[in-house]
């Protein structure tokens, strides 16, 4: 009985983060909008967020893109076909591993970032004090954050998609010398915009908005101590990992599953 | 007792736990406009709390807390942030905003409301610096001044607008007796200066008595005593006696609750 207690517990104190996690995120976002303040905040936490998560991105994508070039060579070539190379490096990345990979590394390097900003000004007591001087951390603080990760990511990920099949083509044809012509040629006709491009793209906004909800929420709503940061940062890259990869699954079957 | 000509903030049968632990229970308090009111108690009776549910950041589980008469508890949340927009308050830490620098800690309330030129928001941020005797340090950043210099920049920061309300936490705690001295004299002028109404919160007896008009104290939820310093002085009541003495015997426990001493300590011999 008292393990059912415990259950009952639990589920209603993870329904009641839910809860206050969709208050926090439409207090943030639903107001009157100012440009004028709001617009270099956003560019400011672009820079933090997108543009210093370059490097991670574009060396993951690199190799990824050139270990998938070399697996993929190895395979294929015991049946004459690695021409197929580049359209096997291509779709994979844009259907699969562009948004999943960034979206775990984005978790990584700027959501827990995020978290744990957040958080330290809950503890210091800035958020309360721009409560008092009569701003709202939630517009001031929490939307600029917000916006800024939801952008970045299907940047991010195009990015990534792109800087792989350049690391795909380096191995392949560069180095394992597969006939340029067919490799780009197979990419080319097997690639589609809108079955495979677009559909990854929209993978990379969903997955940018439920990581960086993850993100600010955690830091918002930690203990302002430095274990219930520590705990929240934790909590950030768990749970925005695990979400991204069963979002992704959910995803994948309705686009490519004809279900 | 509690009878004023003109009340700024009139809390009413305010009750506020925390948990199981019982803050605050049908407390009323009254803060008397253009004056300087101190609240007073052993630290862990809820001072902090007090300002945070007159700041509207805590909700209370019943009573109410009128500002003007616009009873802060029912307020949503756009009149909050308009109401707040008429108080200062002093964290207990500072709380300067840790990425800009001490001259924009001071400068962030005017440049959100307001829509003075740079040439004057200069001139008023560096007016409020020199009051609390940190012009000079208008450039450095928050993580580079001591505890002490970062609450007078948040003091700073706190009147830049002149609010109606100043809410002190704490504000004599890690200062220099220099800097304490000027304290004391600044915010006596400042209330005077500008007519608003301060609330010191403190457990510093001396300094409070001697720059307050009229003082609560809190104890075990409740105002045990309220008064004019010299009141207080005379009151004959033994908590009040054994706080303004800071006696460790009397009806105010120094000990959070807990069992009995002598069995406590054997327990762990089993």
């Amino acid at each position: 009985m008292n393990q059912l207690a415990l259950l009952g517990h639990a589920a209603l104190s993870k329904l009641a983060a839910f809860g206050r996690a969709g208050m926090m995120l439409f207090q943030s976002l639903v107001a009157k909008p100012q440009p004028v303040i709001m617009f270099p905040l956003f560019v400011k936490q672009v820079y933090f967020v997108g543009v210093l998560s370059l490097i991670i991105i574009v060396v993951s994508g690199l190799f990824i893109g050139m270990v998938l070039g070399l697996q993929g060579y190895t395979i294929l070539v015991d049946y004459g076909s690695e021409q197929a190379v580049g359209q096997m490096v291509a779709l994979s990345l844009v259907r699969e591993l562009a948004p999943v990979v960034t979206a775990l590394l984005f978790a990584g390097r700027a959501g827990s970032a995020l978290t744990a900003e957040i958080g330290l000004m809950k503890a210091t007591e800035q958020l309360s004090s721009l409560e008092m001087i009569g701003v709202d951390p939630l517009r001031r603080i929490v939307a600029p954050r917000f916006w800024a990760g939801f952008v970045c990511l299907p940047i991010l990920s195009a990015i990534f998609a792109l800087v792989g099949v350049y690391g795909g083509a380096i191995v392949g044809v560069e180095w394992l010398g597969i006939y340029d012509g067919s490799f780009w040629a197979n990419m080319q006709n097997s690639v589609d915009f809108y079955d495979d491009v677009l559909n990854g793209l929209i993978k990379a906004v969903v997955f940018g908005f439920v990581v960086t909800w993850i993100a600010v929420f955690q830091g918002y709503d930690c203990m302002p101590t430095s274990e219930g940061i520590s705990q929240a940062t934790t909590k950030t890259v768990v749970y925005a990992s695990l979400a991204v990869l069963g979002l992704d699954f959910i995803l994948t079957a309705v686009m490519f599953g004809e279900l | 007792m509690n009878e004023f000509d003109d009340v700024v903030i009139d809390i009413q049968k305010l009750s506020f736990s925390r948990g199981d632990r019982s803050i605050y229970d049908e407390v009323d308090i009254k803060i008397p406009r253009g004056k300087i009111t101190g609240i007073m108690g052993p630290s862990g009776t809820g001072k902090t709390t007090l300002l945070r549910l007159i700041g509207g950041q805590l909700k209370p589980d019943a009573g109410s807390i009128l500002v003007d008469d616009e009873n802060i508890p029912e307020l949503n949340r756009s009149d909050l942030f308009s109401v707040r927009e008429r108080m200062g308050m002093l964290f207990q830490s500072g709380a300067l905003f840790t990425d800009i620098s001490v001259f924009e800690n001071v400068a962030f309330p005017i440049r959100v409301h307001t829509d003075l030129s740079d040439d004057m928001i200069r001139d008023v941020v560096l007016m409020k610096l020199q009051a609390v005797g940190l012009r000079g340090a208008h450039n450095l950043m928050p993580s580079e001044l001591s505890g002490g210099m970062a609450r007078r920049v948040a003091l700073a920061r706190a009147i830049a607008l002149d609010p109606d309300i100043v809410m002190y936490d704490e504000p004599f705690t890690g200062q220099d007796p220099i800097a304490m001295g000027v304290l004391v004299n600044l915010i006596r002028r400042l209330n005077n200066s500008l007519g608003h109404t301060s609330i010191i919160v403190s457990h510093d007896i001396q300094e409070t008595l001697g720059i307050a008009d009229y003082i609560h104290i809190i104890a075990d939820s409740k105002v045990i005593a309220s008064g004019t310093p010299e009141e207080l002085r005379q009151d004959d009541s033994p908590q009040v006696k054994q706080f303004m003495h800071g006696l460790p015997d009397g009806p105010v426990p120094f000990h959070y609750p807990a069992g009995d001493y002598e069995t406590d300590l054997l327990r762990g011999q089993g």
